[in-house]
């Protein structure tokens, strides 16, 4: 039975791992090869590194930090910021991601996440959509830039629409819930899970270890993306695998 | 010297700081002729099975890699490099691949549930390995042993005597061959952690 994944996320600026609250306020949390083996060792299924500066010397930091936990981990890696054109996709592959996620590129430009599909295959190719509700509404809009910019299209068709241009698999953040610890948003994340034949990604906002449960059992998630609670130690992936193995949700341990 | 060949799909660091991790040389190649030479030789894959046939014959290396198997020479394929042992796949149509195992690379089929939940494609993911045959890449990995799949097509050989391990999601499917010296994995052993490397290293080792 495929089992249900626990990807530790790692926000990485200037070199180093940092984790902010609802995209602002960032706090240092480490080095990130130093914190990816870290994950490796306590049974993480994947990895997912995003570069939350994105400006041109930023991604060569990115590729070097990539290249070096390529290195030293063996399982799957997602990079993720800043990745606009297929020279960024095939750096990023060549240093040692497997798959890339595109954000903002594909709001401008959806045949950008055709031509990664087509040239680099669905497996690599993770649609990120960091997701706001509509105030007093019970549908959500997506957001760029780093969750700064509304573009008044809507999660549901936008996800629907990005699996029929190959995207291999979605990573939903909710940017309500990003870094308040509260839980994932179940609806928003409920209604891609439908919407879709893809694989969910979960984000933003666990802050306990019953929100990783909620996430796979009353959202549907195929994988949860957590940050703050494991790189600031309240939980080891062990620990949190443990818990879910023991409320029944299928983990690899 | 373990020849990885670079025919412009996939990552294939990974797969040789894989082997170097567990202590054998590897190179990665776009040169026919040093796969010629390998001592053993790894085909990765990824993308479309359509795209990966085509550059391997424009690139010269289909012969070569007839003529490594042919030798008795070590030979390990990964993920779309085991599929393109088989007969066929009908990803974006029906294409040829090398034929050296009679059989079919299919898609998963929509609509797929397990334990009442709906299964998404692309198969992505840690799942389970039923080993089947004790073939040398499993030598010390435990029956059941998580591995890590990324795929949307399936494969299951026309003469199942072939398949070393099988694994299940919504169907079951082959998850390794062994047919003399070609071993072949539908999983990532290079991003399987632990167990992975022991594959690396029992292929390294494979005689």
């Amino acid at each position: 039975m495929l089992t249900k994944r626990i990807i530790p996320c790692l926000d990485v600026t200037g070199g180093r791992v940092v984790k902010g609250v609802q995209f602002l306020e960032l706090r240092d949390a480490g080095d990130p090869v130093e914190i990816a083996e870290r994950y490796d060792q306590e049974g993480a299924d994947e990895l997912t590194f995003l570069d939350i500066t994105a400006s041109s010397d930023g991604r060569d930091t990115m590729v070097d930090v990539v290249r070096k936990t390529a290195e030293r981990v063996f399982m799957p890696l997602t990079v993720g910021g800043g990745i606009r054109v297929v020279e960024d996709i095939r750096r990023m592959l060549n240093a040692g991601a497997d798959k890339v996620s595109i954000n903002t590129a594909a709001v401008f430009n959806p045949d950008f996440v055709r031509e990664a599909a087509e040239r680099f295959g669905s497996q690599c190719t993770v649609v990120a959509i960091d997701a706001r509700r509509v105030p007093g509404e019970n549908r959500w809009e997506v957001y760029t830039h780093g969750g700064r910019k509304p573009t008044g299209i809507d999660v549901v068709e936008w996800a629907a629409r990005m699996e029929s241009f190959g995207a291999g698999e979605i990573l939903l953040t909710s940017m309500d819930c990003d870094g308040t610890k509260d839980g994932y948003d179940i609806a928003l994340t409920r209604a891609i899970v439908d919407a879709v034949n893809i694989p969910v990604i979960a984000s933003g906002g666990v802050g306990t270890l019953e929100h990783l449960y909620d996430g796979f059992t009353k959202a549907g998630a195929s994988a949860c993306l957590a940050a703050s609670i494991f790189h600031f130690r309240q939980h080891t992936v062990q620990e949190a695998k443990e818990y879910l193995r023991e409320k029944g949700v299928s983990v690899r341990l | 010297m373990i020849a990885i060949i670079d025919y412009g799909m996939g990552n294939l660091r990974s797969v040789q700081k894989g082997f170097e991790k567990v202590g054998f040389e590897a190179v990665v190649t776009a040169d026919p002729r040093v796969v010629l030479e390998a001592e053993r030789i790894v085909l990765p894959g990824v993308g479309a099975f359509r795209d990966c046939m085509q550059n391997l014959e424009q690139a010269g290396f289909v012969e070569p890699i007839l003529k490594v198997i042919a030798d008795g020479r070590p030979f390990l394929g990964i993920c779309v490099g085991m599929q393109l042992l088989l007969t066929d796949s009908v990803e974006f149509g029906l294409y040829k691949g090398l034929n050296i195992i009679p059989g079919h690379v299919l898609r998963f089929p929509d609509g797929m549930e397990e334990c009442g939940e709906k299964l998404k494609v692309p198969h992505m993911g840690w799942n389970q390995l039923a080993i089947r045959r004790p073939a040398p890449i499993f030598k010390g990995v435990e029956d059941g042993a998580n591995v890590y799949f990324v795929h949307s097509y399936y494969e299951m050989p026309d003469d199942e005597s072939a398949v070393a391990a099988t694994s299940t999601y919504g169907l079951e499917f082959c998850a390794a061959l062994w047919k003399d010296n070609i071993v072949a994995t539908q999983f990532h052993p290079e991003k399987s952690q632990e167990v992975g490397l022991k594959i690396l290293k029992n292929f390294g080792e494979m005689s």
